[in-house]
Protein backbone atom coordinates (compact mmCIF):
# COMPACT_ATOMS: atom_id res chain seq x y z
CA UNK A 1 0.00 0.00 0.00
CA UNK A 2 2.83 2.45 0.81
CA UNK A 3 4.14 1.59 -2.64
CA UNK A 4 0.87 2.71 -4.27
CA UNK A 5 0.96 6.07 -2.49
CA UNK A 6 4.62 6.54 -3.47
CA UNK A 7 3.59 5.96 -7.10
CA UNK A 8 0.78 8.52 -6.68
CA UNK A 9 3.35 10.95 -5.27
CA UNK A 10 5.65 10.49 -8.28
CA UNK A 11 2.65 10.78 -10.59
CA UNK A 12 1.53 14.08 -9.07
CA UNK A 13 5.06 15.52 -9.10
CA UNK A 14 5.41 14.69 -12.80
CA UNK A 15 1.88 16.00 -13.48
CA UNK A 16 2.82 19.36 -11.93
CA UNK A 17 6.33 19.45 -13.42
CA UNK A 18 5.15 18.91 -17.03
CA UNK A 19 2.98 22.04 -17.39
CA UNK A 20 5.44 24.04 -15.25
CA UNK A 21 8.30 23.08 -17.60
CA UNK A 22 6.20 24.04 -20.63
CA UNK A 23 5.48 27.45 -19.06
CA UNK A 24 9.19 28.05 -18.41
CA UNK A 25 9.98 27.04 -22.02
CA UNK A 26 7.30 29.37 -23.38
CA UNK A 27 8.77 32.20 -21.28
CA UNK A 28 12.22 31.57 -22.77
CA UNK A 29 10.92 31.36 -26.35
CA UNK A 30 8.49 34.26 -26.32
CA UNK A 31 9.37 37.95 -26.78
CA UNK A 32 9.47 40.29 -23.77
CA UNK A 33 8.49 43.86 -24.54
CA UNK A 34 6.47 45.11 -21.59
CA UNK A 35 4.74 48.47 -21.83
CA UNK A 36 2.41 50.23 -19.37
CA UNK A 37 -0.57 50.00 -21.72
CA UNK A 38 -0.02 46.31 -22.43
CA UNK A 39 0.04 45.52 -18.74
CA UNK A 40 -3.05 47.52 -17.95
CA UNK A 41 -6.09 45.71 -16.63
CA UNK A 42 -8.30 44.84 -19.59
CA UNK A 43 -11.90 45.99 -19.21
CA UNK A 44 -12.98 46.29 -22.84
CA UNK A 45 -11.06 49.54 -23.36
CA UNK A 46 -12.60 51.41 -20.44
CA UNK A 47 -10.13 52.57 -17.78
CA UNK A 48 -10.52 50.74 -14.49
CA UNK A 49 -11.99 52.56 -11.55
CA UNK A 50 -11.15 51.63 -7.98
CA UNK A 51 -9.97 48.36 -6.47
CA UNK A 52 -10.66 44.96 -8.01
CA UNK A 53 -10.64 43.00 -4.78
CA UNK A 54 -13.92 44.31 -3.43
CA UNK A 55 -16.60 42.96 -1.12
CA UNK A 56 -18.82 40.52 -2.97
CA UNK A 57 -22.39 39.29 -2.94
CA UNK A 58 -23.11 37.28 0.21
CA UNK A 59 -25.34 34.88 -1.74
CA UNK A 60 -22.29 32.98 -3.05
CA UNK A 61 -21.29 32.36 0.56
CA UNK A 62 -24.62 30.63 1.30
CA UNK A 63 -24.09 28.19 -1.57
CA UNK A 64 -20.55 27.50 -0.43
CA UNK A 65 -21.91 26.72 3.06
CA UNK A 66 -24.54 24.34 1.68
CA UNK A 67 -21.80 22.66 -0.35
CA UNK A 68 -19.63 22.10 2.72
CA UNK A 69 -22.56 20.47 4.57
CA UNK A 70 -23.42 18.08 1.75
CA UNK A 71 -19.88 17.23 0.70
CA UNK A 72 -18.78 16.32 4.21
CA UNK A 73 -21.92 14.20 4.54
CA UNK A 74 -21.13 12.28 1.35
CA UNK A 75 -17.58 11.62 2.48
CA UNK A 76 -19.12 10.01 5.57
CA UNK A 77 -21.28 7.87 3.29
CA UNK A 78 -18.39 6.31 1.33
CA UNK A 79 -17.35 3.83 4.03
CA UNK A 80 -21.02 2.97 4.56
CA UNK A 81 -21.52 2.33 0.83
CA UNK A 82 -18.45 0.07 0.80
CA UNK A 83 -19.49 -2.03 3.82
CA UNK A 84 -23.30 -2.12 4.09
CA UNK A 85 -23.45 -5.40 2.10
CA UNK A 86 -21.62 -7.27 4.89
CA UNK A 87 -23.49 -5.59 7.75
CA UNK A 88 -26.97 -6.45 9.09
CA UNK A 89 -30.02 -4.86 7.47
CA UNK A 90 -30.16 -2.39 10.38
CA UNK A 91 -27.02 -0.65 9.05
CA UNK A 92 -28.65 -0.09 5.66
CA UNK A 93 -31.77 1.40 7.28
CA UNK A 94 -29.64 3.63 9.48
CA UNK A 95 -27.71 4.90 6.45
CA UNK A 96 -30.99 5.61 4.67
CA UNK A 97 -32.26 7.47 7.75
CA UNK A 98 -29.07 9.56 7.84
CA UNK A 99 -29.59 10.60 4.21
CA UNK A 100 -33.26 11.41 4.82
CA UNK A 101 -32.33 13.67 7.76
CA UNK A 102 -30.03 15.53 5.35
CA UNK A 103 -32.83 15.73 2.80
CA UNK A 104 -34.93 17.41 5.51
CA UNK A 105 -32.04 19.84 6.04
CA UNK A 106 -32.06 20.66 2.32
CA UNK A 107 -35.85 21.15 2.50
CA UNK A 108 -35.36 23.55 5.44
CA UNK A 109 -32.80 25.61 3.50
CA UNK A 110 -35.18 25.59 0.55
CA UNK A 111 -38.20 26.79 2.59
CA UNK A 112 -36.05 29.47 4.27
CA UNK A 113 -35.31 30.84 0.82
CA UNK A 114 -31.56 30.20 1.02
CA UNK A 115 -31.65 28.61 -2.45
CA UNK A 116 -33.34 31.58 -4.17
CA UNK A 117 -31.07 33.67 -6.38
CA UNK A 118 -31.79 37.39 -5.89
CA UNK B 1 0.12 -18.05 -25.08
CA UNK B 2 -1.84 -17.07 -21.98
CA UNK B 3 -0.65 -13.48 -21.83
CA UNK B 4 0.32 -13.01 -25.45
CA UNK B 5 -2.50 -10.54 -26.06
CA UNK B 6 -1.77 -8.65 -22.90
CA UNK B 7 0.77 -6.28 -24.36
CA UNK B 8 1.14 -3.89 -21.41
CA UNK B 9 1.41 -6.66 -18.84
CA UNK B 10 3.98 -8.66 -20.80
CA UNK B 11 5.98 -5.51 -21.44
CA UNK B 12 6.00 -4.86 -17.71
CA UNK B 13 7.08 -8.43 -16.90
CA UNK B 14 9.82 -8.24 -19.54
CA UNK B 15 11.15 -4.92 -18.24
CA UNK B 16 11.17 -6.19 -14.67
CA UNK B 17 12.95 -9.37 -15.79
CA UNK B 18 15.57 -7.25 -17.51
CA UNK B 19 16.16 -5.25 -14.33
CA UNK B 20 16.47 -8.41 -12.21
CA UNK B 21 18.99 -9.89 -14.62
CA UNK B 22 20.97 -6.63 -14.43
CA UNK B 23 21.53 -7.41 -10.75
CA UNK B 24 18.56 -5.82 -9.02
CA UNK B 25 16.48 -7.48 -6.34
CA UNK B 26 12.95 -8.54 -7.30
CA UNK B 27 11.18 -5.96 -5.11
CA UNK B 28 13.49 -3.10 -6.15
CA UNK B 29 12.81 -3.90 -9.80
CA UNK B 30 9.08 -3.86 -9.12
CA UNK B 31 9.24 -0.49 -7.32
CA UNK B 32 11.39 1.01 -10.08
CA UNK B 33 8.93 -0.23 -12.69
CA UNK B 34 5.88 1.27 -10.96
CA UNK B 35 7.77 4.54 -10.54
CA UNK B 36 8.49 4.49 -14.28
CA UNK B 37 4.81 3.89 -15.08
CA UNK B 38 3.84 6.73 -12.74
CA UNK B 39 6.26 9.04 -14.53
CA UNK B 40 5.32 8.10 -18.12
CA UNK B 41 1.52 8.01 -17.72
CA UNK B 42 1.05 11.79 -17.15
CA UNK B 43 3.08 12.48 -20.29
CA UNK B 44 0.86 10.13 -22.30
CA UNK B 45 -2.24 11.75 -20.81
CA UNK B 46 -1.00 15.22 -21.78
CA UNK B 47 -0.25 13.98 -25.31
CA UNK B 48 -3.87 12.82 -25.79
CA UNK B 49 -4.87 16.50 -25.74
CA UNK B 50 -3.36 16.87 -29.23
CA UNK B 51 -5.74 14.51 -31.09
CA UNK B 52 -8.61 15.61 -28.80
CA UNK B 53 -8.39 19.28 -29.82
CA UNK B 54 -8.44 18.32 -33.49
CA UNK B 55 -11.32 15.88 -32.96
CA UNK B 56 -13.44 18.36 -31.02
CA UNK B 57 -12.87 21.19 -33.50
CA UNK B 58 -13.87 18.89 -36.36
CA UNK B 59 -16.96 17.64 -34.51
CA UNK B 60 -18.12 21.13 -33.52
CA UNK B 61 -17.55 22.28 -37.08
CA UNK B 62 -19.62 19.47 -38.57
CA UNK B 63 -22.41 20.07 -36.03
CA UNK B 64 -22.45 23.74 -37.05
CA UNK B 65 -22.32 22.91 -40.78
CA UNK B 66 -18.72 24.09 -41.25
CA UNK B 67 -15.58 22.33 -42.48
CA UNK B 68 -13.40 22.93 -39.43
CA UNK B 69 -9.59 22.98 -39.67
CA UNK B 70 -8.65 21.68 -43.16
CA UNK B 71 -5.67 23.77 -44.33
CA UNK B 72 -2.67 22.60 -42.30
CA UNK B 73 -1.80 19.04 -43.25
CA UNK B 74 -4.23 16.34 -44.42
CA UNK B 75 -7.73 17.00 -42.92
CA UNK B 76 -6.17 19.78 -40.86
CA UNK B 77 -4.38 17.21 -38.71
CA UNK B 78 -1.34 19.44 -38.21
CA UNK B 79 -3.42 22.45 -37.13
CA UNK B 80 -2.83 21.67 -33.45
CA UNK B 81 0.95 21.61 -33.96
CA UNK B 82 0.82 24.94 -35.79
CA UNK B 83 -1.19 26.39 -32.89
CA UNK B 84 1.32 24.97 -30.41
CA UNK B 85 4.25 26.64 -32.20
CA UNK B 86 2.35 29.91 -32.24
CA UNK B 87 1.33 29.77 -28.60
CA UNK B 88 4.85 28.85 -27.45
CA UNK B 89 6.31 31.96 -29.07
CA UNK B 90 3.70 34.39 -27.71
CA UNK B 91 4.56 37.03 -25.15
CA UNK B 92 3.63 36.13 -21.60
CA UNK B 93 1.88 39.15 -20.07
CA UNK B 94 1.22 39.55 -16.36
CA UNK B 95 -1.16 42.44 -15.70
CA UNK B 96 -0.20 45.20 -13.28
CA UNK B 97 -1.23 44.53 -9.70
CA UNK B 98 -1.79 40.79 -10.21
CA UNK B 99 -0.74 38.28 -7.59
CA UNK B 100 2.22 36.92 -9.57
CA UNK B 101 2.75 33.57 -7.85
CA UNK B 102 -0.93 32.60 -7.84
CA UNK B 103 -1.34 33.91 -11.39
CA UNK B 104 1.36 31.50 -12.65
CA UNK B 105 0.25 28.64 -10.40
CA UNK B 106 -3.36 28.54 -11.62
CA UNK B 107 -2.81 27.18 -15.18
CA UNK B 108 -0.34 24.60 -13.87
CA UNK B 109 -2.90 23.37 -11.34
CA UNK B 110 -5.65 23.34 -13.97
CA UNK B 111 -3.68 20.77 -15.99
CA UNK B 112 -2.15 18.88 -13.06
CA UNK B 113 -5.55 18.32 -11.45
CA UNK B 114 -6.83 16.62 -14.60
CA UNK B 115 -3.65 14.59 -15.18
CA UNK B 116 -3.88 13.39 -11.58
CA UNK B 117 -7.19 11.66 -12.35
CA UNK B 118 -5.43 9.37 -14.85
CA UNK B 119 -3.42 7.71 -12.08
CA UNK B 120 -6.26 5.39 -11.04
CA UNK B 121 -8.10 4.69 -14.32
CA UNK B 122 -7.81 0.98 -15.19
CA UNK B 123 -7.11 0.70 -18.95
CA UNK B 124 -7.14 -3.11 -19.04
CA UNK B 125 -7.28 -5.94 -16.52
CA UNK B 126 -3.58 -5.56 -15.74
CA UNK B 127 -2.82 -2.08 -17.04
CA UNK B 128 -3.31 0.85 -14.68
CA UNK B 129 -1.10 3.46 -13.08
CA UNK B 130 -1.97 2.58 -9.49
CA UNK B 131 -4.75 0.30 -8.28
CA UNK B 132 -5.64 2.39 -5.25
CA UNK B 133 -8.09 0.73 -2.84
CA UNK B 134 -9.75 4.11 -2.21
CA UNK B 135 -9.82 5.05 -5.89
CA UNK B 136 -13.20 6.82 -5.92
CA UNK B 137 -12.30 8.99 -2.91
CA UNK B 138 -9.04 9.87 -4.68
CA UNK B 139 -11.05 10.93 -7.75
CA UNK B 140 -13.23 13.21 -5.60
CA UNK B 141 -10.19 14.76 -3.92
CA UNK B 142 -8.06 15.32 -7.02
CA UNK B 143 -11.02 16.34 -9.19
CA UNK B 144 -11.49 19.41 -6.98
CA UNK B 145 -8.03 20.75 -7.90
CA UNK B 146 -9.20 22.14 -11.24
CA UNK B 147 -12.05 24.02 -9.52
CA UNK B 148 -9.46 25.52 -7.21
CA UNK B 149 -7.28 26.46 -10.19
CA UNK B 150 -10.10 28.41 -11.83
CA UNK B 151 -10.90 30.20 -8.57
CA UNK B 152 -7.23 31.13 -8.13
CA UNK B 153 -7.04 32.35 -11.74
CA UNK B 154 -10.06 34.60 -11.35
CA UNK B 155 -8.90 35.96 -8.03
CA UNK B 156 -5.26 36.66 -8.88
CA UNK B 157 -5.72 38.60 -12.13
CA UNK B 158 -6.75 41.91 -10.47
CA UNK B 159 -9.60 42.29 -12.94
CA UNK B 160 -13.28 42.73 -12.11
CA UNK B 161 -14.52 40.47 -14.88
CA UNK B 162 -12.10 37.76 -13.81
CA UNK B 163 -13.30 38.16 -10.23
CA UNK B 164 -16.92 37.75 -11.36
CA UNK B 165 -15.83 34.56 -13.13
CA UNK B 166 -14.29 33.35 -9.87
CA UNK B 167 -17.55 34.07 -8.01
CA UNK B 168 -19.50 32.10 -10.56
CA UNK B 169 -17.01 29.28 -10.13
CA UNK B 170 -17.94 29.19 -6.45
CA UNK B 171 -21.63 29.08 -7.32
CA UNK B 172 -21.41 26.58 -10.16
CA UNK B 173 -18.51 24.17 -9.87
CA UNK B 174 -18.87 23.88 -6.11
CA UNK B 175 -22.64 23.34 -6.33
CA UNK B 176 -22.38 20.67 -9.01
CA UNK B 177 -19.73 18.88 -7.00
CA UNK B 178 -22.58 17.64 -4.75
CA UNK B 179 -24.58 15.64 -7.37
CA UNK B 180 -21.29 14.48 -8.92
CA UNK B 181 -20.10 13.04 -5.63
CA UNK B 182 -23.55 11.54 -4.97
CA UNK B 183 -23.57 9.85 -8.39
CA UNK B 184 -20.03 8.52 -7.83
CA UNK B 185 -21.38 6.90 -4.67
CA UNK B 186 -23.78 4.67 -6.63
CA UNK B 187 -21.18 2.43 -8.36
CA UNK B 188 -19.49 2.04 -4.95
CA UNK B 189 -22.86 1.09 -3.48
CA UNK B 190 -23.61 -1.50 -6.16
CA UNK B 191 -20.15 -3.06 -6.39
CA UNK B 192 -19.14 -2.86 -2.72
CA UNK B 193 -15.69 -1.67 -3.77
CA UNK B 194 -13.96 1.72 -3.59
CA UNK B 195 -11.25 0.69 -6.07
CA UNK B 196 -11.93 1.37 -9.74
CA UNK B 197 -10.75 -2.06 -10.86
CA UNK B 198 -13.18 -3.66 -8.40
CA UNK B 199 -16.01 -1.53 -9.80
CA UNK B 200 -15.16 -2.61 -13.36
CA UNK B 201 -15.00 -6.30 -12.38
CA UNK B 202 -18.44 -6.00 -10.73
CA UNK B 203 -19.88 -4.96 -14.12
CA UNK B 204 -18.95 -8.17 -15.94
CA UNK B 205 -22.59 -9.33 -16.05
CA UNK B 206 -24.58 -6.06 -16.15
CA UNK B 207 -23.24 -2.55 -16.71
CA UNK B 208 -24.26 -0.07 -14.04
CA UNK B 209 -25.80 2.22 -16.65
CA UNK B 210 -28.57 -0.42 -16.93
CA UNK B 211 -29.03 -1.01 -13.20
CA UNK B 212 -28.73 2.68 -12.28
CA UNK B 213 -29.54 4.86 -15.32
CA UNK B 214 -30.52 7.83 -13.12
CA UNK B 215 -27.10 7.84 -11.47
CA UNK B 216 -25.45 7.74 -14.90
CA UNK B 217 -27.58 10.71 -15.98
CA UNK B 218 -26.66 12.60 -12.81
CA UNK B 219 -23.00 11.90 -13.52
CA UNK B 220 -23.31 13.09 -17.13
CA UNK B 221 -25.03 16.38 -16.21
CA UNK B 222 -22.86 17.11 -13.18
CA UNK B 223 -19.61 16.41 -15.03
CA UNK B 224 -20.68 18.63 -17.93
CA UNK B 225 -21.10 21.42 -15.36
CA UNK B 226 -17.88 20.45 -13.61
CA UNK B 227 -15.78 20.87 -16.78
CA UNK B 228 -17.80 24.09 -17.42
CA UNK B 229 -18.79 23.18 -20.95
CA UNK B 230 -21.31 25.12 -23.04
CA UNK B 231 -24.73 25.02 -21.40
CA UNK B 232 -22.81 25.56 -18.15
CA UNK B 233 -20.01 27.87 -19.32
CA UNK B 234 -21.09 30.76 -17.10
CA UNK B 235 -17.61 31.25 -15.68
CA UNK B 236 -16.20 32.32 -19.02
CA UNK B 237 -19.40 33.59 -20.69
CA UNK B 238 -17.97 35.79 -23.48
CA UNK B 239 -21.12 37.85 -23.96
CA UNK B 240 -21.57 38.61 -20.25
CA UNK B 241 -18.21 38.85 -18.50
CA UNK B 242 -15.93 38.95 -21.58
CA UNK B 243 -13.92 35.80 -20.88
CA UNK B 244 -14.39 35.43 -17.16
CA UNK B 245 -11.55 33.91 -15.21
CA UNK B 246 -9.07 33.73 -18.12
CA UNK B 247 -9.48 37.31 -19.39
CA UNK B 248 -5.96 38.44 -18.42
CA UNK B 249 -4.17 35.28 -19.52
CA UNK B 250 -2.08 35.12 -22.68
CA UNK B 251 0.28 32.75 -24.45
CA UNK B 252 1.03 29.38 -22.95
CA UNK B 253 -0.83 30.06 -19.69
CA UNK B 254 -4.02 30.74 -21.65
CA UNK B 255 -3.36 27.61 -23.71
CA UNK B 256 -3.09 25.46 -20.61
CA UNK B 257 -6.58 26.40 -19.45
CA UNK B 258 -7.87 25.10 -22.76
CA UNK B 259 -5.74 21.96 -22.73
CA UNK B 260 -7.04 21.40 -19.20
CA UNK B 261 -10.65 21.83 -20.31
CA UNK B 262 -10.42 19.49 -23.32
CA UNK B 263 -8.54 16.90 -21.32
CA UNK B 264 -10.99 17.21 -18.42
CA UNK B 265 -13.98 16.46 -20.66
CA UNK B 266 -12.27 13.41 -22.12
CA UNK B 267 -11.14 12.23 -18.69
CA UNK B 268 -14.71 12.58 -17.43
CA UNK B 269 -15.74 10.46 -20.43
CA UNK B 270 -13.20 7.80 -19.46
CA UNK B 271 -14.41 7.89 -15.85
CA UNK B 272 -18.04 7.61 -16.95
CA UNK B 273 -17.08 4.61 -19.09
CA UNK B 274 -15.23 3.04 -16.15
CA UNK B 275 -17.97 3.63 -13.58
CA UNK B 276 -21.12 3.05 -15.63
CA UNK B 277 -20.27 1.44 -19.00
CA UNK B 278 -18.20 -1.47 -17.76
CA UNK B 279 -14.73 0.06 -18.34
CA UNK B 280 -12.43 -2.36 -20.13
CA UNK B 281 -14.91 -5.27 -20.16
CA UNK B 282 -16.19 -6.48 -23.52
CA UNK B 283 -16.13 -9.52 -25.78
CA UNK B 284 -12.74 -11.23 -25.92
CA UNK B 285 -10.97 -9.35 -23.11
CA UNK B 286 -10.19 -12.55 -21.22
CA UNK B 287 -8.03 -13.99 -24.00
CA UNK B 288 -6.72 -10.63 -25.26
CA UNK B 289 -6.63 -8.18 -22.30
CA UNK B 290 -5.11 -5.43 -24.46
CA UNK B 291 -8.48 -5.16 -26.20
CA UNK B 292 -9.76 -3.67 -22.93
CA UNK B 293 -7.86 -0.43 -23.52
CA UNK B 294 -9.50 -0.13 -26.95
CA UNK B 295 -12.97 -0.74 -25.47
CA UNK B 296 -12.37 1.82 -22.74
CA UNK B 297 -11.20 4.47 -25.21
CA UNK B 298 -14.17 3.78 -27.53
CA UNK B 299 -16.68 4.04 -24.66
CA UNK B 300 -14.96 7.13 -23.24
CA UNK B 301 -14.91 8.81 -26.66
CA UNK B 302 -18.64 8.20 -27.10
CA UNK B 303 -19.38 9.92 -23.77
CA UNK B 304 -17.02 12.71 -24.83
CA UNK B 305 -19.02 13.03 -28.03
CA UNK B 306 -22.19 13.54 -25.95
CA UNK B 307 -20.42 16.40 -24.13
CA UNK B 308 -19.42 18.01 -27.44
CA UNK B 309 -22.88 17.45 -28.90
CA UNK B 310 -24.51 19.16 -25.89
CA UNK B 311 -22.01 21.99 -26.19
CA UNK B 312 -22.99 22.56 -29.82
CA UNK B 313 -26.74 22.21 -29.18
CA UNK B 314 -27.81 24.07 -26.04
CA UNK B 315 -27.65 27.81 -25.36
CA UNK B 316 -26.02 29.01 -22.16
CA UNK B 317 -28.38 28.93 -19.17
CA UNK B 318 -28.96 31.76 -16.70
CA UNK B 319 -27.24 31.67 -13.31
CA UNK B 320 -30.46 31.28 -11.27
CA UNK B 321 -31.66 28.50 -13.61
CA UNK B 322 -28.29 26.80 -13.24
CA UNK B 323 -28.45 26.94 -9.43
CA UNK B 324 -32.10 25.88 -9.25
CA UNK B 325 -31.44 22.94 -11.56
CA UNK B 326 -28.71 21.75 -9.23
CA UNK B 327 -30.15 22.41 -5.77
CA UNK B 328 -33.82 21.77 -6.46
CA UNK B 329 -33.60 18.85 -8.88
CA UNK B 330 -30.26 17.06 -9.09
CA UNK B 331 -29.31 17.15 -5.39
CA UNK B 332 -32.70 15.97 -3.99
CA UNK B 333 -32.85 13.31 -6.71
CA UNK B 334 -29.40 12.07 -5.73
CA UNK B 335 -30.37 12.09 -2.05
CA UNK B 336 -33.44 9.92 -2.70
CA UNK B 337 -31.70 7.68 -5.23
CA UNK B 338 -29.02 6.44 -2.85
CA UNK B 339 -31.19 5.02 -0.01
CA UNK B 340 -33.61 3.52 -2.57
CA UNK B 341 -30.84 1.70 -4.45
CA UNK B 342 -29.15 0.65 -1.20
CA UNK B 343 -32.37 -0.88 0.16
CA UNK B 344 -33.23 -2.72 -3.08
CA UNK B 345 -29.67 -3.96 -3.47
CA UNK B 346 -29.47 -5.11 0.16
CA UNK B 347 -32.85 -6.88 0.05
CA UNK B 348 -31.86 -8.87 -3.05
CA UNK B 349 -28.21 -9.45 -2.18
CA UNK B 350 -28.70 -13.24 -2.27
CA UNK B 351 -30.37 -13.42 -5.69
CA UNK B 352 -28.78 -13.57 -9.15
CA UNK B 353 -27.18 -10.42 -10.64
CA UNK B 354 -29.74 -10.35 -13.45
CA UNK B 355 -32.75 -10.31 -11.08
CA UNK B 356 -31.06 -7.70 -8.88
CA UNK B 357 -30.32 -5.46 -11.86
CA UNK B 358 -33.91 -5.77 -13.09
CA UNK B 359 -35.21 -4.74 -9.64
CA UNK B 360 -32.77 -1.81 -9.50
CA UNK B 361 -33.83 -0.71 -12.98
CA UNK B 362 -37.47 -0.86 -11.86
CA UNK B 363 -36.69 1.30 -8.82
CA UNK B 364 -34.93 3.80 -11.09
CA UNK B 365 -37.88 3.96 -13.47
CA UNK B 366 -40.33 4.47 -10.57
CA UNK B 367 -38.18 7.29 -9.17
CA UNK B 368 -37.91 8.89 -12.63
CA UNK B 369 -41.71 8.77 -13.07
CA UNK B 370 -42.18 10.32 -9.62
CA UNK B 371 -39.73 13.14 -10.47
CA UNK B 372 -41.45 13.82 -13.79
CA UNK B 373 -44.88 13.89 -12.09
CA UNK B 374 -43.72 16.34 -9.41
CA UNK B 375 -42.07 18.54 -12.06
CA UNK B 376 -45.22 18.47 -14.18
CA UNK B 377 -47.49 19.43 -11.25
CA UNK B 378 -45.17 22.22 -10.07
CA UNK B 379 -44.85 23.50 -13.63
CA UNK B 380 -48.61 23.60 -14.05
CA UNK B 381 -49.06 25.38 -10.69
CA UNK B 382 -46.47 27.98 -11.73
CA UNK B 383 -48.20 28.52 -15.08
CA UNK B 384 -51.59 28.91 -13.35
CA UNK B 385 -50.12 31.47 -10.93
CA UNK B 386 -48.57 33.39 -13.80
CA UNK B 387 -51.80 33.32 -15.76
CA UNK B 388 -53.98 34.57 -12.87
CA UNK B 389 -51.39 37.24 -11.94
CA UNK B 390 -51.47 38.51 -15.50
CA UNK B 391 -55.27 38.44 -15.54
CA UNK B 392 -56.20 40.18 -12.27
CA UNK B 393 -54.46 43.59 -12.71
CA UNK B 394 -55.85 43.81 -16.23
CA UNK B 395 -59.35 43.29 -14.85
CA UNK B 396 -58.92 45.84 -12.04
CA UNK B 397 -57.81 48.68 -14.33
CA UNK B 398 -60.95 48.39 -16.34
Amino acid sequence: MENAWAAIGIFMIVAIALPAAALVMARLLGPKKPSPIKQDTYECGVETVGESWVQFKAQYYVYALAFVVFDVEVVFLYPWARAYGQLPLFATLEGALFILILAVGLLYAWRKGALEWQ
Amino acid sequence: MVNLGDFFYSLGIWLQGLLVRAGMSESAAHSLFSALVAAVLPLLALMTAIPLIWLERKWIARLQDRMGPNRVGPFGLLQVFADMIKIFTKEDITPRGADRVVFALAPVLAVAGVLGLWAVIPFAANAFGVDLNVGVLYLVAVGTLSTLAIMLAGWSANNKYALLGAFRTVAQMISYEVPLVLSLLVPVLLSGSLGLNGIVSAQREVWFVFSAPLAALLFLLASQAEVSRAPFDLLEAESEIVAGFNIEYSGMKFGFFFVGEFLHSFTMGLLGATLFLGGWTGPGVDSYPALGALYLILKGTSIYFIFVWARATFPRIRIDQMLNFNWKLLTPLGLFLIPTLALVNRALSESSPWLRSAALLGANILLAIAVLLILGLRGRAARMRAASAAHVPAASTR
